[in-house]
């Protein structure tokens, strides 16, 4: 029996697992993946925010720092091993290569992240079309180039950082392509790729990926306001790496059969766990953080989890109501501060329409 | 003297730049305010060049009646340039600008593998460069 089961290690759920063992709490983590840290160990670039926020730290050095003080801590955690399913009075089923097994919580905090997104396009099952984060973990982690060339889809950051890291690993970024007539990313982060030569290309798509065993060219073209291919448009592309970066889908399969009730919320990913404030769901005893409960970036989701797991120590009586607002109230702070300004306004509105939303609704638990 | 010059656009909640800066020279009001800086407290440490997580920070060293002057910003790209070495001097859409003489390669364990490049280019084009291409010029197209 643990006080507090973590679903993923990465930077929420260690958030989450770090505060509930401060406060003193015994807690497990769970993960599927064979180390902790989920997406951070990829992130070669300097983080933005404020110094609160590890800013102008590189992402692995963010997760090597937080695998210490969840050390410290006195964290479990637990790799290589999948939870499959989650059963009423805080049962939690999980398995690795050996065995399935039931674990004991008196409280869930789910932090399963997020899934990326595919792009349906003739010729997008070939060898050489890869997503964002497939193409970080063979150029960041196993320093395996996966090609010479690349065209990468979506302008968002996530796609411009991935075009700056594949270019760090030696690689040529033909292209961006962006179908929305704007760059979707910050415009620093496109600067830096424009500045190495790479040309964004607005109101464009992909509309075919060509080779005969492999990617060899990538067929785009133009789209109108209504994102439909503009005919005689089409320019083929020599590459033979095409990038997908159009953005990240919430896993909400462990929170949908806990029968946590959903949300929906374009601005944040779509389909989500209903939530509040300190993040919890409709269900008692299960709390959420990080990308599960919308879609934004790593020192969010850190945050997200450190208010999580302090709520969850507040309501195993392990902080005075006192001591945990006190807490809480600073990690709210510096959430609100990252979703300021143009950018953060659709998710700061978002999140406020999800809490209203909840403390409106009488059939909660 | 080299002084700082600020290239950053958008309202994005970050403030390094000014956290790094040790005599005042930056300022990010809240943490989503563009920076405003005061060349005349900038020392010419480079910190905030190396650290700006979104490469937006510079220093201009430009000198009247000087017919060159130099810009630094960082370099994280292979090969490591080296002194002497010519290549193209980009600005933020990747258009050629001039090109550009790499005057000094600046490296600081602090920087955390960020390298600083200073870059000697005609003083009337200074403000325009933001960068340089990742390969220096070859004999052939030099």
């Amino acid at each position: 029996m643990y006080d507090v089961i973590v679903v993923g290690a990465g930077p929420a759920g260690l958030g989450a697992a770090i505060e509930a063992a401060k406060a003193g709490a015994s807690v497990l983590i769970l993960d599927e993946n064979d180390r902790p840290g989920g997406q951070l160990f990829k992130q070669i670039h300097k983080f933005f925010g404020s110094g609160d926020h590890y800013a102008g730290t590189r992402g692995f050095r963010i997760g090597e720092n937080l695998l210490k003080e969840a050390a410290d801590a006195g964290v479990e955690i637990k790799l290589s091993t999948r939870v499959w399913g989650l059963y009423p009075g805080g049962i939690v089923a999980a398995a690795t290569e050996e065995e399935s097994r039931l674990y004991h919580g008196r409280y869930l905090i789910l932090a399963t992240g997020a899934s990326e997104n595919s792009l349906v396009f003739k010729g997008n099952t070939l060898p050489g079309v890869i997503t964002a984060g497939a193409a970080q973990t063979m150029v960041n982690i196993r320093h395996v180039r996966p090609g010479e060339t690349a065209v990468v889809v979506g302008s968002g950051n996530v796609g411009l950082i991935v075009s700056y890291q594949l270019m760090q690993a030696g690689m040529d970024v033909a292209a961006i392509v962006e179908a929305a007539p704007e760059v979707t990313g910050y415009a620093v982060h496109a600067a830096k790729v424009r500045r190495a030569g790479v040309p964004i290309l607005t109101s464009h798509t992909v509309v075919e990926g060509r080779g005969e065993r492999e990617l060899e060219a990538v067929v785009i073209a133009e789209v109108d306001d209504r994102f439909r291919v503009i005919p005689g448009t089409e320019q083929t592309i020599k590459a033979d790496t095409l990038c997908v970066a159009v953005g990240l889908t919430p896993r909400t399969e462990l929170s949908a059969i806990a029968g946590c009730r959903m949300a929906y919320s374009p601005a944040l990913g779509g389909r989500i766990p209903a939530h509040n404030e300190d993040l919890e769901t409709t269900k008692p005893g299960i709390l959420i953080a990080g990308d599960l409960s919308g879609i934004e970036e790593a020192s969010t989701a850190l945050d997200e989890g450190r208010l999580a797991g302090t709520k969850a120590a507040e309501g195993l009586g392990l902080l005075t109501p006192a001591a945990a607002e006190t807490r809480k109230a600073l990690i709210r702070n510096r959430i609100a501060a990252l979703r300021q300004g143009r950018f953060g306004d659709k998710r700061r509105i978002a999140k406020q329409v999800l809490w209203d939303e909840y403390k409106n609704r009488g059939d909660n638990t | 003297m080299r002084k700082i010059f600020i290239d950053c656009p958008q309202e994005i909640p970050c403030n390094p730049c000014m956290s790094l800066c040790r005599t005042g020279a930056v300022t990010v009001k809240d943490l989503t305010g563009r920076p405003e800086t005061e060349p005349a407290l900038c020392v010419g440490c480079d910190n905030c060049v190396a650290g700006c997580p979104g490469q937006a920070c510079f220093l201009i060293d430009e000198e009247e009646e000087q017919e060159t002057a130099y810009i630094d910003f960082p370099f994280e790209y292979l090969p490591v340039p080296v002194i002497g070495e010519k290549r193209e001097a980009y600005d933020n859409n990747g258009c050629t600008v001039c090109i550009g003489t790499v005057a000094e390669v600046l490296s600081r364990k602090a920087w955390a593998g960020t390298r600083v490049v200073r870059l000697a280019v005609p003083r009337s084009k200074v403000y325009q460069v933001r960068g340089m291409a990742r390969k220096p010029i070859t004999e052939q197209e030099g």
